[in-house]
């Protein structure tokens, strides 16, 4: 089989989707790409007709020794991470689902990354790292098919990277493959018991030390810590940082609660919003006083904070993160959202020059500006 | 005859004299004398010595020289050390060549929250020679790391032998500052993680210099392993060493390197480089492991038992680093080797799917064959990307075209096992043709329109990396020539 050759029942698949996107184009149709619905509260309002892609089916073809695994886009994300955990193997990126439904394209499109994220090296990274090759049908209805199933590919652009985090607004993703890394035969995690600086302080002390962190976190005056590794490694590791050591399941609970926000911490009322500050790393802490009822979570040593606040508009933070050098999304908001709560834009304007580039590749990927129309930016 | 394109005479006086008047006389260069050293990178087979070279020194030389050369309509090929493998850095007959050596320096170092920020004509190895006084250095460590620069690393995503492990440039990467062709400021990526919009900074690593031109980079540092050992694990079986590859990483290990060499490989390097290789091995796997020196004892049980189990007929781990760097001395002197025992050698770039290694090196002993050259093979295991050197002469033009025969085979046979016909060289002009099997032409069409959303005028390397419509069409003419299609199972335009 080529790169190119599709299974048979993903091909028919495939071919029914390309004609609509081609009717689509022609009628001009604004088309909404939906999979599991896990992330449509993520990025701005969906506009258009709804186009089913779970139908995108096909076998999932994950080869342990050569750490790739392929899947359809409509793949259940959480069988392929069962798949890989029988193998002894996983998602570096440890992506939330946000949904037991969640599938493979959808966390692709998404581009949204778990704890893990913050681990050095193979061990972690971002989705797009992790990304070696994807399908796509663009807006013309053809079939496209970018980087493969190999670790080291530098022919061509690397589209398929591009498509992580894209949010559906360049084409439907059918297929993608990702890289795939071993579980880690030992992980613990610590807590801490430390106010926000004492946080931040700790987060750059241990960047100078060459220990397997695998994911941190601060609130409400408790840090944790986890470690992933080689079983001396973390050991070592433990008895330089001190600190509680958490018990297995209250720690795994903890990480997944994080991670698909289903820790209280993350629960909204109606009147709140969820905001997502993406720093520098050694940011200082984000002065609180000009919002209403803030409450902060920090992640990735402080590089994502997470801030709950009744406050609708986010002036005061944009501008303290900007300060910083950080951006601001608007996340989630409480579950009786008002109207106008997604008016704001969930993603922050580009500039001129990056806004002209986005519009040109859009226009490319998409001619007649069918996909995914707002979702990522305002007017495309 | 001259045409309107040729950047000759009176139309190269010009364009030279308005670019002395943005960079001074100094570093604006015209005249074969001065611009021969210029003529190619490390792919030698191509040549073109450039018009004018530029040099400038500041980011906003580099946005003056851009804006100017696309008001004029005239080419721009950026280069950094030139130690490219592909021609990405060759020059264009009627254009600038950019050198961006001039912008070498470190700005900014900041260990706590592991970032160094340096300009594109940083070595890579500077940089970490400059961090490591804080136990830090930048993992990336292509075999060029001597003199390459940070700048062509971008360019062309550079691996290295511990990018398994560590990761490629793409993921060592945090933000880049730079132009575009028309001279325009764009900041890729940033020191926060993720930025609004579509990660372009993805798309502009690896770019081969065709979308924007590189000023700034900030590199993200990682903790220098206090120690690394090496294993040398010898095998009497080419398909047993391959297996024993993926015995490792099925598992669970990630070895800091892990390179295979051939038996005529080994033959190759022992004679300069002393490494002491096992020269009755019909493969030779050399495997690493670095960390804390309890990690790394940990890690060479587990490798050498599985090492073991899989077939290893002899097992050496190195004791000191004398012996690790002795033992690495030898891959590292494959290219220089072939160099010495051959008038020249062509090294090939194909990344196959690892399980395809034993009849991989099958096809390759019958080409060897057929095109009368021996090739050697040395193999970044780890990740499937062969590096096979295809020994000829380069004083005899039939031995250039069968050299080249036999290198394309080999990327036509590396796309049909699954593979990619460059895994860290990149594309440049070397692989053009051969991106016409990977490629079908939807997806090569839309490779050129992501090259007008950043230059909708063409003129930043052109002709490079990505083949155009016609040059495909020639391609697939040529091949059928003969009667036979060499991969009817492949689409075709």
């Amino acid at each position: 089989m080529t790169e190119m050759q599709l299974d048979a029942e993903l091909e028919s698949r495939v071919a029914e989707l390309s004609a609509s996107i081609r009717e689509s184009a022609a009628s001009g149709t604004k088309l909404a790409i939906c999979g599991s619905g896990s992330k449509d509260f993520y990025g701005n309002a969906m506009i258009g007709m709804p186009l089913d892609v779970r139908g995108l089916n096909g076998p999932l073809r994950h080869e342990p020794s050569e750490l790739v695994v392929t899947a359809a886009a409509g793949t259940s994300l959480l069988v392929l991470e069962e798949t890989l955990s029988s193998a002894n193997q996983m998602l570096a990126f440890e992506p939330p689902h946000f949904g037991s439904q969640a599938t493979v394209g959808g966390c692709v499109a998404a581009g949204l990354c778990g704890p893990r994220r913050i681990a050095t090296g193979y061990a972690g990274g971002a989705l797009r790292d992790h990304v070696l090759g994807a399908k796509l049908l663009d807006g013309r209805g053809n079939l496209l098919s970018f980087g493969g199933t190999v670790i080291k590919n530098v022919a061509g652009y690397d589209v398929a990277r591009l498509l992580a985090g894209s949010l559906g607004i360049l084409g439907v993703l059918v297929e993608v493959s990702l890289k795939v890394v071993p579980r880690p035969t030992a992980e613990i995690t610590l807590a801490v018991e430390c106010d926000e600086v004492a946080a931040l302080k700790y987060f750059g002390d241990w960047n100078l030390q060459p220990w397997p962190i695998s994911a941190s976190s601060w609130n409400d005056g408790r840090l944790l810590l986890r470690l992933s590794g080689a079983t001396t490694a973390v050991r070592m590791a433990t008895r330089a940082i001190g600190g509680d050591l958490l018990d297995e399941q209250t720690a795994a609970n903890f990480w997944r609660g994080v991670r698909e926000q289903t820790d209280s911490w993350f629960a909204l009322t109606p009147e709140e919003t969820l905001w997502r500050v993406s720093l520098p790393a050694g940011a200082p802490t984000l002065d609180p006083r000009k919002r209403q009822s803030e409450s902060i979570f920090l992640e990735w040593h402080g590089m994502q904070r997470w801030i709950k606040t009744r406050d609708r508009s986010h002036t005061s933070l944009r501008e303290q993160a900007h300060g910083f050098g950080g951006y601001v999304t608007r996340f989630r908001c409480g579950v009786a959202p008002d109207p106008d709560s997604r008016q704001i834009p969930a993603f922050e304007a580009l500039s001129p020059a990056l806004h002209a580039i986005h519009q040109r590749l859009k226009a490319e990927f998409d001619p007649s500006g069918i996909f995914n129309y707002n979702r990522l930016q305002p007017n495309f | 005859m001259t045409t309107k394109t040729d950047l000759t005479g009176a139309r190269l006086n010009d364009v030279a004299s308005a670019l002395r008047n943005l960079l001074g006389d100094d570093r604006v260069l015209v005249g074969q004398e001065s611009t021969r050293p210029y003529e190619c990178d490390g792919l030698v087979l191509h040549r073109q010595t450039p018009p004018v070279v530029v040099l400038p020194q500041s980011s906003a030389e580099v946005s003056a020289v851009l804006q100017l050369c696309e008001s004029k309509a005239v080419p721009v090929v950026p280069r950094g050390a030139g130690t490219g493998l592909s021609g990405g850095a060759t020059p264009h007959q009627n254009g600038v060549l950019l050198s961006l050596a001039k912008l070498d320096h470190i700005l900014h170092i900041d260990p706590r929250n592991r970032v160094a920020i340096v300009q594109p004509g940083v070595r890579n190895l500077a940089i970490s020679e400059a961090v490591a006084l804080h136990g830090l250095h930048y993992a990336p460590d292509p075999s060029s790391q001597v003199a390459c620069t940070i700048g062509g690393n971008v360019a062309e995503n550079a691996g290295g032998v511990h990018c398994l492990k560590y990761g490629l440039t793409l993921h060592n990467v945090l933000r880049i500052r730079g132009c575009t062709m028309t001279g325009e400021a764009v900041e890729f990526g940033s020191l926060a993680p993720d930025t609004p919009g579509l990660d372009l900074l993805a798309l502009v690593i690896g770019s081969e210099g065709m979308l924007a031109v590189v000023t700034e980079v900030a590199v993200r540092l990682a903790p220098k392993p206090q120690l690394a050992r090496c294993i040398l694990a010898s095998f009497d079986d080419v398909t047993r060493a391959s297996d024993a590859v993926a015995a490792l990483i099925g598992s669970g290990i990630i070895p800091a390197g892990l390179e295979m060499l051939d038996q005529a490989a080994t033959h190759l390097v022992e004679p300069f480089a002393n490494a002491g290789y096992d020269l009755e091995a019909a493969a030779i796997l050399l495997c690493e492991s670095d960390g804390t020196p309890e990690e790394v004892e940990e890690e060479i049980d587990r490798m050498s038992t599985v090492l073991k189990k899989a077939g290893a007929v002899a097992l050496r781990v190195s004791a000191n680093e004398p012996e690790r760097l002795r033992l690495w001395a030898g891959r590292k002197n494959a290219f220089p080797a072939a160099g010495r025992a051959s008038p020249a050698y062509y090294c090939m770039d194909g990344t196959i799917p690892r399980r395809h290694l034993g009849s991989m090196l099958r096809e390759i002993k019958r080409m060897e064959q057929h095109y009368a050259l021996r090739c050697p093979n040395v193999f970044h295991a780890g990740d499937g990307n062969l590096h096979p050197l295809i020994m000829f002469d380069d004083a005899d033009p039939d031995s250039v075209e069968r050299a080249l025969a036999f290198g394309a085979e080999i990327l036509e046979t590396s796309v049909r096992l699954g593979g990619t016909v460059t895994g860290e060289h990149g594309v440049g002009l070397e692989k053009l043709d051969t991106m016409c099997l990977q490629f079908d032409s939807h997806t090569r069409d839309m490779f050129h329109a992501v090259k007008r959303a950043f230059d909708p005028s063409g003129l930043l390397n052109p002709g490079k990396a990505i083949p155009s419509l016609h040059r495909c069409a020639e391609f697939g003419r040529q091949k059928i020539v003969g009667g036979r299609l060499p991969f009817p199972d492949l689409p075709r335009f």
